[in-house]
């Protein structure tokens, strides 16, 4: 029997009333009184030095504020980073300055270099076309092994040069790792690019800076998925403003995907130029300049190499990659080729030698950071790809190979510095044979034949590590923050919960699935709980949401806090009843006395916390309300296998998605039909990636894909009805849920299976076809083919 | 966008005196003129709707059997209601989305004449007249290269007429993001002969290939096509593919465009 209510429900996302029906309340529906617009100058060349900008006839036309160019920020902060990492030779990483408007020079397409502050935004267009601009240009760095040449034109002059960082990991293997590839019976590899992907969320991002002159106060309203890691770093690095000076409001917010973590230039305008002006300010992006200003995603170039013992078993890894930063560091850059990306490169195997080096690499593109899995599916990519290749080069069963060298012991401490806790890959791989009658897919590729379509099923697994994260272990890496997470639940007094998270929802349903496990705890209707979230006013310091860790971490901080609301009331109830603490048990929303008939209502021991006429005041303070920090002690590790089968038209190379299966270990499932949904998500991002998204640079550093017109996104009629199973659950075992976390599986797991099932398609027409780049786009399976 | 007069005359003799203006600029569905517009991209004085123009609007069958279509008359109309002529409805049904095909119009593409536009090879591949307010242009003195018609300034299309072909069919290969046509081949089979127009491939705009055209109309089988090909060198190359592979593609749906026709 389905439950209606509580953790493990599929209880009806509740904030989609509001969504659907137009009420929602996003940033671009904040206006201020008196609100000005700014528009920002943009650079539409990729790399040059700024010669002269005159402002004076711009600053003149109708409704002009006031302009602000580079030198307006000087004694400023820029942009600040919030990961250094350490290279293989123990040096901190080069970190150029990131200023809010470009200062002497402008390093990508779409950098701002002046902002227009006026009464209208048509106003402020106006006056930035009349802002006379010279710039002289330099050439573009924008391959990344051209930008580490000997001599290669240098992004920021004053680095040494365009290598960020050359990362080993773990350098103390590498040794090993070479001896074990002398020693090996057999080596497969691989070069392949993971491409740079643009996030495009539905809602571009918009920012709303306000300041209250009488009590010295700024503002921002911004689309962000972690509102206070905006207020710190923006009030600390940036504005030198203190948090109690500053609020950050991130209300409802469209979609994230990562690009909506980091702190942008845009953010910090808005809330300085309020104060300037003594105005509000709005910035609202339009599409275009969210393909040129908002981080982009992945860009990797790998090389890839799995060493293989005479029984076919995997003996060592070695990667080489290529990471590209773009322009400048974007708040998490550094951490997603190395901590994201490196550590989970023991994917579902127990390959005992592991060393993987990553070269990260300025070139003048837009800033490149965490998209939907960052660096995860980087790894799991190159990893699943390289193990097919290995399987068709040995001539055995991809599945075999697989599961010959799955990891079945737990805990398992992988060679590369992460200890999966728990995990069953035999077990969602048995599922997914299950879902994905392999048994008939002959009769399929034969039915494909007779329509003169080739068909291809690819197989892989993925392993995540999510829940981010133990801050004690993320700060010896590199992190300049923590990554705990909080939670304040107060109860009123007629019963009912207010429960304020510093998690952040920015579509992920958390309204709905976060009241579920305090329904649950306390046994109540899951409507006596409201969930708050998005302002620093009113929620305790939290890190937000990204790499899926708001049900791990948010979800388990909500916990302990309400287990000392429990605990309390527990002793509220205990003198009501004249009982002993101990005897009080909690159960549908009432306390009774073990053993005995006697019972109190939820309700009435809240209403004794705020009217404490009867009630322990010389053990107690009146009143309930708690908050809890949740730290993690691990990374949580989802996984799974995915299957995907593809159909390609040999006439023309166009790729078709006939069937998808996905059989998931997420742990413990608070609502069944949000993991779902978050599953067709992910596995629409990722199959997006692997067939359709493709950000391109020309060579002089233009982006050619930056509008819908060029850039393809997935559609509907782009996907098959997906076959999603979570019922493999191995439940985490340090987070007091046993929860691993959903959000990003899909968009890991997928990209593999695609082109695993496009080359086993043109192998099977007797193409010699080992590996194509993503997107598998016509024109190149049909190169592919024919090439 | 910049500021600009809005007018919406009820006829075409109003619509051409509006016209009339410097720099004045007619307005169909929008969909390809206002979005240039926002982008700040073209700056008219004066924009002149003719979605008010009766007489614009709808599609009939003339005297000698012709689809007429309306200049204003937007994709989805021409999908519903020139069941007459079976191929054309299919065409206008797969331009766009329902947003667009709700509001552009068969005289504001065939006037945009974008290189990778739908209307302008179902004109040209069935020998269409565009009927402007001064005169009747044929469909092979129309198409004149990329963005390019022999339409004069401030001249406008008030109707398009499609004589009804024995066969006919449109076979669209999209461009993964945009939807246009990566490469487009409408055919039609009539008494005297086969036309075969292709959108979306050359660098001059939608073409007839005469080959085809000869092959098809001595024998109208999809193997008519065998052995035939065109040169990718002055065809598109792009990021969604090379002339070698639009090349390729114009045999492709040109078969299968033979083999679907009805
Ligand atoms: C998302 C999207 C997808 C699309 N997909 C496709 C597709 O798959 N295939 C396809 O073929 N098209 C496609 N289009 C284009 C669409 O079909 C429009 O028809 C086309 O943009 C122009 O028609 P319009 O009526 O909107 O013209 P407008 O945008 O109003 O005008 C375009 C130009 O034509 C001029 N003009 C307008 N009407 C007349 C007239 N009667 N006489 C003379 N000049 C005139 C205008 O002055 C302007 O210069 C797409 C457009 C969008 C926005």
């Amino acid at each position: 029997m389905p439950k209606d209510g509580g953790i493990g429900a599929s209880s009806k996302r509740r904030e989609d009333v509001r969504f659907l029906t137009g009420a929602g309340n996003y940033t671009d529906d904040i206006n201020m009184h008196g609100q000005a617009y700014v528009h920002f100058l943009r650079s539409d060349i990729a790399h040059g030095t700024i010669t002269n900008i005159d402002t004076s006839a711009a600053a003149g036309m109708p409704g002009v504020v006031r302009i602000f160019t580079g030198s307006d920020f000087e004694g400023v902060g820029g942009m600040p980073c919030g990961w250094q990492v350490t290279d293989k030779h123990g040096q901190p990483m080069q970190e150029p300055a990131h200023p809010i408007l470009a200062q002497g020079k402008v390093r990508h397409v779409g950098e701002p270099i002046a902002a227009v502050v006026a009464d209208t935004l048509e106003q402020a267009r106006d006056a930035a076309e009349a802002i006379v601009l010279d710039i002289d240009e330099l050439p573009a760095v924008v391959d990344m092994k051209d930008a580490l040449q000997d001599g290669a034109t240098k992004v920021h002059d004053d680095l040494n040069d365009n290598l960020c960082y050359d990362w080993g990991f773990v350098e103390e293997n590498k040794d090993a790792v070479n001896k074990a590839f002398e020693d090996a019976a057999h080596v497969t590899s691989l070069e392949l690019v993971n491409n740079r992907l643009v996030a495009n969320p539905m809602e571009p991002r918009v920012a709303v800076g306000d300041y209250a002159r009488g009590t010295d106060e700024s503002t921002l309203y911004t689309t962000s998925q972690n509102p206070h890691v905006i207020r710190l770093l923006m009030g600390a690095f940036v504005l030198g403003i203190p948090e109690h000076k500053l609020r950050v409001v991130a209300p409802d917010v469209g979609g994230g995907f990562g690009t909506k973590i980091f702190h942008y230039q845009e953010e910090a305008f808005c809330t300085f130029a309020a104060k300037a002006c003594n105005r509000p300010v709005k910035w609202t992006s339009s599409r275009s300049e969210a393909f040129i200003s908002d981080a982009h995603g992945r860009d990797h170039v790998t090389k890839i190499e799995l060493a293989l013992d005479a029984d076919n078993n995997f003996t060592a890894i070695r990667t080489e990659t290529h990471a590209n930063m773009g322009a400048y560091l974007s708040t998490f850059a550094p951490s997603v080729p190395t901590w994201l990306h490196g550590t989970l490169m023991a994917g579902n195997y127990k390959t005992p030698l592991i060393y993987v080096n990553v070269k990260a690499v300025f070139t003048n593109t837009v800033p490149v950071d965490a998209y939907r899995g960052a660096g995860r599916p980087e790894a799991t990519f190159q990893l699943e790809r390289v193990v097919d290749k290995a399987a068709r080069e040995l001539g055995v069963d991809p599945i075999a190979l697989r599961r010959q060298n799955f990891i079945t012991e737990f805990p398992y401490a992988t060679p590369v510095a992460v200890e999966y806790d728990t995990g069953d890959y035999h077990g969602t791989m048995d599922k997914l044979e299950e879902m994905g009658d392999f048994e008939g897919f002959a009769a399929r590729r034969a039915e494909s034949e007779k329509n003169g379509k080739l068909r291809g099923l690819g197989v892989n697994c993925y392993i995540e590590a999510c829940g981010i994260a133990p801050s004690n272990l993320v700060g010896q890496l590199g992190a300049r923050a923590g990554l705990y997470e909080s939670a304040t639940v107060r109860v009123n007094a007629t019963g009912g919960l207010v429960v304020m998270t510093g998690s952040h929802s920015h579509g992920q349903g958390h309204e709905t699935s976060f009241a579920q496990v305090v329904a649950e705890m306390i046994g109540i209707d899951e409507n006596m709980v409201e969930i708050v979230h998005g302002d620093t006013a009113n929620t305790p310091m939290g890190m937000g949401t990204y790499g899926s860790r708001s049900i791990a971490v948010g979800g388990s901080a909500m916990v302990r806090a309400t287990e000392k609301i429990i605990n309390k009331a527990k002793k509220i109830a205990s003198h009501l009843l004249e009982a002993s603490e101990a005897d009080i048990e909690l159960k549908d929303g009432a306390f009774s006395v073990a053993g005995t008939d006697k019972s109190v209502a939820w309700g009435d021991v809240t209403l004794a916390a705020y009217v404490p006429h009867n009630y322990p005041l010389e053990d107690i303070e009146p009143g309930l309300e708690e908050t809890a920090f949740y730290d993690p002690s691990n990374f949580t590790y989802p996984s799974g296998a995915y299957a995907c089968e593809v159909e390609v038209d040999p006439d023309t190379g166009k790729v078709t998605i006939e069937r998808f299966a996905a059989a998931d270990d997420f742990g413990n499932i608070v609502n069944p039909m949000i993991v779902t949904g978050q599953v067709h998500g992910g596995l629409a991002q990722g199959i997006g990636q692997a067939l359709l998204e493709n950000c391109a640079y020309d060579e002089n550093g233009q982006l050619l894909s930056a509008s819908f017109m060029d850039y393809a996104m997935p559609r509907a009629d782009d996907l098959p009805m997906f076959d999603v199973d979570h019922s493999s659950q191995t439940p985490c075992t340090h987070n007091p849920l046993g929860v691993k976390g959903c959000g990003e599986a899909g968009a890991i797991g997928s990209p593999p299976a695609v082109v695993n099932a496009v080359v086993d398609a043109l192998q099977s027409a007797g193409k010699d076809v080992t590996h194509i780049d993503m997107p598998l786009s016509p024109d190149r399976v049909w190169a592919a083919m024919n090439g | 966008m910049y500021n600009f007069e809005f007018e919406k005359p009820g006829s075409v003799a109003d619509a051409i005196a509006a016209l009339g203006t410097e720099d004045a600029q007619a307005l169909g569905g929008g969909q390809t003129l206002i979005p240039t517009l926002k982008q700040r991209l073209a700056q008219p004085s004066k924009l002149v709707s003719l979605k008010g123009i009766a007489e614009m609007q709808g599609v009939c069958t003339g005297d000698d059997g012709a689809i007429c279509i309306g200049g204003a008359t937007n994709h989805a109309t021409v999908a519903s209601e020139a069941g007459g002529y079976p191929a054309l409805a299919a065409t206008a049904a797969h331009i766009g989305d329902p947003a667009v095909r709700n509001r552009g119009t068969i005289g504001g593409s065939l006037a945009n004449n974008d290189p990778s536009a739908c209307y302008p090879a179902a004109a040209l591949g069935s020998g269409a007249t565009i009927v402007t307010n001064t005169r009747e242009i044929a469909a092979d003195d129309y198409f004149q290269g990329m963005f390019t018609t022999a339409l004069d300034e401030g001249e406008i299309i008030t109707e398009v007429r499609f004589p009804v072909p024995e066969k006919a069919n449109y076979q669209k290969f999209v461009q993964p993001a945009s939807r246009f046509a990566l490469v487009g081949v409408f055919i039609a089979k009539y008494a005297d002969g086969v036309r075969v127009a292709i959108t979306g491939a050359s660098n001059d705009g939608v073409f007839r290939w005469a080959e085809a055209e000869a092959a098809l109309s001595s024998n109208f089988s999809p193997d008519a096509i065998d052995g035939l090909s065109l040169s990718g060198d002055d065809m598109i190359s792009d990021l969604h593919g090379t002339g070698d592979y639009r090349a390729h593609l114009c045999g492709v749906m040109t078969k299968r465009a033979v083999a679907a026709a009805a």
